[in-house]
């Protein structure tokens, strides 16, 4: 795990925050601009801005014609790409070290001079509906879609960050470039680096691109954290395929609380231990994960995980499962059912949480063989705590103890505070197995 | 200008820092070190891949890979992953046409127990009757999910056309219908008589040194014998279509149809083979998806995903086209495309886009190989195409040498516009 001293830490004037982090076991650098907003700033009727607004960017500047940005990355091996997440949209490239001054000054040009000019709009729309339309040939998208909707009575987390598709036909050009306005500010930014420089001489240079840049004053936020949900919902989506899938939800805690960790030892218990690295961090399988024995090995259903995301207000624990040929979800549902009392009801043992731990630490060892994704944790924990969140990660799983995992899932996981939901397909609707 | 050498150059694999043994069952052993991070990952594979599936059996080189680690005589498959999962460490098998491929990665201080389990799961599988029918039944809902996957129905159909008459035809995971007759006889039968060190290659890189890699293995693995492995099936020759081919696989109730539009490329080993990747990263994978981005997404704005592709394997490749776009969109696609590959065969990449293509290929050779499983990748694949230990050290020469005037003649002797696939999988019909 990282140390917290070998991280340069500054704010600038202008409100930026940097994080630079020296990693020089390779000639790369990989370079990070993390903006706090996504999803959860969007109102009804606008959903989809965030991540428009990311599209746009790779659009260009006066100074960085659209065609002139993706080719200079590439000309120099670098690869570049851009998220947009419920709480933020980040900007990275991963380069050459000598190249590195190509990303810099781009993306402190973009963070105030994106043109959005309206004749790369219209073409960006259909671009950005047809990556929609792609995420709906996903039966288990569509699920998703529908819990996500269920489960938030007015939080932009109800809606997924891509947007609603009548939204992305009406949002104007000036819809979008006043979000960009609005929210691409240096005090609403962290910047973030790792990899073979020295951080006393790229704080300096940082220093020279944003310093001039003004602070902007960021708009209240128009979300209202919602808190578990009120009874239980039960949903069903049709569609076409053989497949039948369940979604159970239930509001999880915000990152930035004791429980969030403690969830997570609880869902690697049930379903397995989850990766956080974007890059390059390595999956361990489930198959020894309470669900998976009870609902895999005794063939209710052919497949199961879960996991909970780190956000800044409580967002939802999923587990999804897959049922088999004529799988009924009813008994699925009733062997969940079994397994989370089994759960509230009898005591964790220390080494199931032990196991978790070390899941855990092995995920980051793997994980921080990449520059890129030493990079992306120095930014991301930023994004709903502070980096000493990610630094701690380990530390405050191996304090969770069983009687915490017994206590939080009677608390979190009640059968009358969630939502489930089940996708049918067409060609087997009322076709479920009996048994 | 094209870049000089990467600065990294030194550190780069090479003979001096790959080892490479050959154990006297003729199982090959390559690592590299690498003392950056706790970890090891380990890659390989064995000679039992699809090639040997009967027809009436599609599926059986996958389904067994599958049941490796569903129960050895020793453990049950509880036990298995109980002792992988304890310690954060992943193990897993995959079959291809020509391999069964392994993967996984554990910290360090686990090396010996994941060699230890690969072997046993490799040497002494007990396929238990009661997961075999679980599993078939996961393979069954994986292609049930595959079927109402547009963009792997495409391909899918695309290497039905491709390779009408021939075994590289046949999906891996099979069919529905082969993956139901499969019996346990027939898992067992073919774990004996196909599997076997002859051919099997293993790579680790990370935490460890080379020696102990080797002491390892030996250890593990050194003592198998296989005097009856069977040799690859001989394999009829490929034909190339005698006419463009237009097929559509109906889907219903899908937002977006997945296009591939293409045909046979070289193989991997083939001296043109630079030729046609500097091309292809020209043609579809420079910048935002090269030429065929530019045109189908950032003029037109008709797809998300458009770009080219060139998948050389080890006897033959093949050169595609693929997009996602909107049903009422397909034909405009279509014909944007054709017209790019028109463009492409028609008269050579500009100096710049040779340069920038070139300079891309170089400037990436670190970032590439920054990772454990980078590294172990480029290891396997030098071994699984014979490209020689010294592959990235001329590589740069390599592709500097290349001409504009090549890359043209490379893609006119492929990409011959009157004898295409065009295949299309969704659903036809919605108005935008």
């Amino acid at each position: 795990m990282p140390k917290p001293e070998t991280i340069l830490n500054e704010t600038f004037s202008n409100g930026l925050s940097v994080r630079l982090k020296e990693i020089h076991t390779a000639p790369l650098i990989s370079h990070w601009v993390w903006y706090r907003v996504g999803s959860r700033d969007e109102m009804n009727g606008k959903t989809g801005l965030s991540h428009w607004v990311e599209h746009m960017q790779f659009k260009g500047t006066k100074r960085f014609p659209p065609t002139i940005l993706d080719k200079s990355i590439s000309r120099e091996g670098g690869v570049w790409n851009a998220f947009t997440f419920m709480d933020w949209t980040t900007y990275f490239a991963t380069l050459p070290a000598e190249k590195i001054d190509l990303i810099m000054e781009l993306e402190a040009d973009r963070i105030q001079n994106s043109l959005f000019k309206p004749e790369e709009v219209e073409p960006e729309r259909t671009v950005v509906i047809s990556e929609l339309e792609g995420n709906e040939n996903d039966p288990s998208y569509k699920l998703n879609k529908a819990v996500q909707q269920a489960a938030f009575r007015r939080h932009p987390y109800r809606v997924e960050t891509i947007g609603e598709l009548k939204d992305l036909q009406s949002i104007t050009r000036n819809d979008l470039y006043n979000h960009y306005r609005r929210y691409y500010v240096p005090n609403n930014a962290v910047l973030t680096m790792a990899g073979d420089f020295k951080a006393n001489e790229m704080v300096k240079k940082l220093k020279k691109l944003y310093e001039d840049i003004p602070a902007g004053e960021l708009p209240p936020h128009p979300a209202q954290r919602e808190d578990p949900l009120s009874k239980e919902q039960r949903l069903e989506v049709h569609g076409p395929g053989e497949t039948t899938f369940i979604q159970i939800a239930y509001r999880s805690p915000e990152a930035n609380t004791d429980d969030f960790f403690i969830f997570t030892v609880l869902d690697s218990l049930m379903t397995g231990p989850n990766s956080l690295n974007m890059f390059g961090g390595g999956n361990i399988s489930n198959k020894t994960s309470r669900l998976y024995r009870k609902l895999v090995n005794r063939r209710l259903a052919v497949g199961v995980g879960g996991g909970i995301q780190a956000t800044i207000d409580p967002y939802l624990y999923g587990v999804s499962i897959t049922l088999p040929p004529k799988g009924n979800p009813d008994r699925v549902i009733r062997a969940f059912d079994r397994e989370i009392d089994q759960l509230q009801n009898h005591k964790v043992k220390q080494a199931e949480i032990d196991r978790a731990v070390k899941q855990a630490k092995a995920l980051f060892a793997y994980g921080s063989e990449n520059i890129t994704n030493q990079a992306f944790w120095l930014g991301f924990a930023e994004m709903f705590a502070t980096y000493d969140w990610f630094v701690n990660y380990v530390d405050r799983l191996r304090q969770v103890t069983p009687e915490d995992v017994v206590q939080l899932a009677r608390k979190c996981l009640k059968r009358s505070q969630r939502v489930v939901g089940i996708y049918t397909p067409n060609l087997v609707k009322g076709e479920h197995d009996q048994r | 200008m094209i870049n000089a050498k990467p600065t990294s150059w030194n550190s780069l694999p090479g003979p001096e820092n790959i080892s490479r043994t050959v154990l006297p069952n003729g199982i090959v052993i390559l690592s590299r070190s690498n003392f950056a991070s706790p970890s090891v990952v380990v890659q390989g594979y064995l000679t039992s891949g699809s090639l040997f599936d009967p027809e009436e059996e599609l599926g059986l080189a996958y389904f067994t890979s599958q049941m490796l680690m569903r129960g050895t005589r020793k453990k049950g498959i509880q036990s298995i992953f109980n002792l992988l999962e304890s310690c954060g460490a992943s193990l897993g098998f995959s079959a291809t046409m020509h391999t069964t491929s392994f993967g996984g990665r554990s910290l360090v201080e686990d090396l010996p127990m994941m060699l230890n389990l690969l072997a046993e799961c490799i040497l002494s599988p007990s396929f238990p009757l009661l997961q075999m029918e679980l599993m078939r039944a996961q393979l069954l809902t994986g292609l049930s999910l595959r079927a109402q996957d547009t963009e792997e129905m495409a391909t899918i159909t695309f290497d039905d056309i491709v390779f009408s008459g021939h075994p590289y035809r046949h999906p891996e995971d099979g069919f529905p219908e082969t993956v139901k007759r499969i019996q346990r006889s027939d898992i067992v039968n073919f774990h004996k008589d196909v599997y076997g060190p002859k051919g099997m290659v293993i790579v680790m890189v990370g935490a460890v040194e080379a020696q102990k890699t080797v002491d390892l293995v030996t250890e593990a693995l050194g003592g198998w014998q296989c005097a009856g492995q069977r040799s690859k099936p001989s394999l009829p020759k490929i034909q190339s279509l005698k006419d463009t081919v237009r097929r559509h696989v109906p889907i219903p109730e899908k937002s977006q149809t997945d296009l591939i539009i293409g045909t046979l490329g070289p193989k991997r080993s083939d001296g043109e083979y630079l030729s046609a990747s500097l091309g292809n990263n020209v043609l579809g994978q420079f910048g935002m998806m090269g030429r065929i981005g530019d045109i189908v997404r950032e003029q037109s704005g008709l797809a998300y995903h458009a770009s080219a592709s060139l998948n050389s394997g080890i006897d033959v490749g093949t050169w595609e086209v693929s997009a996602g776009v909107n049903p009422a969109n397909l034909e405009k696609a279509i014909d944007l495309i054709l017209k790019e590959l028109k463009r492409f065969i028609s008269a050579p990449v500009t100096k710049t886009e040779l340069q920038d293509s070139k300079s891309s290929y170089i400037g990436r050779l670190p970032l590439s190989l920054e990772s454990n499983a980078g590294v172990a990748g480029a290891l396997l694949n030098m071994e699984r195409f014979q490209l020689g230990l010294d592959y990235f050290q001329k590589y740069v020469s390599r592709v500097k040498a290349v001409t504009a005037e090549q890359v043209l003649e490379t893609a006119q002797k492929y990409l011959n516009l009157d004898t295409l696939a065009i295949v299309s999988a969704g659903t036809l019909g919605k108005k935008k």
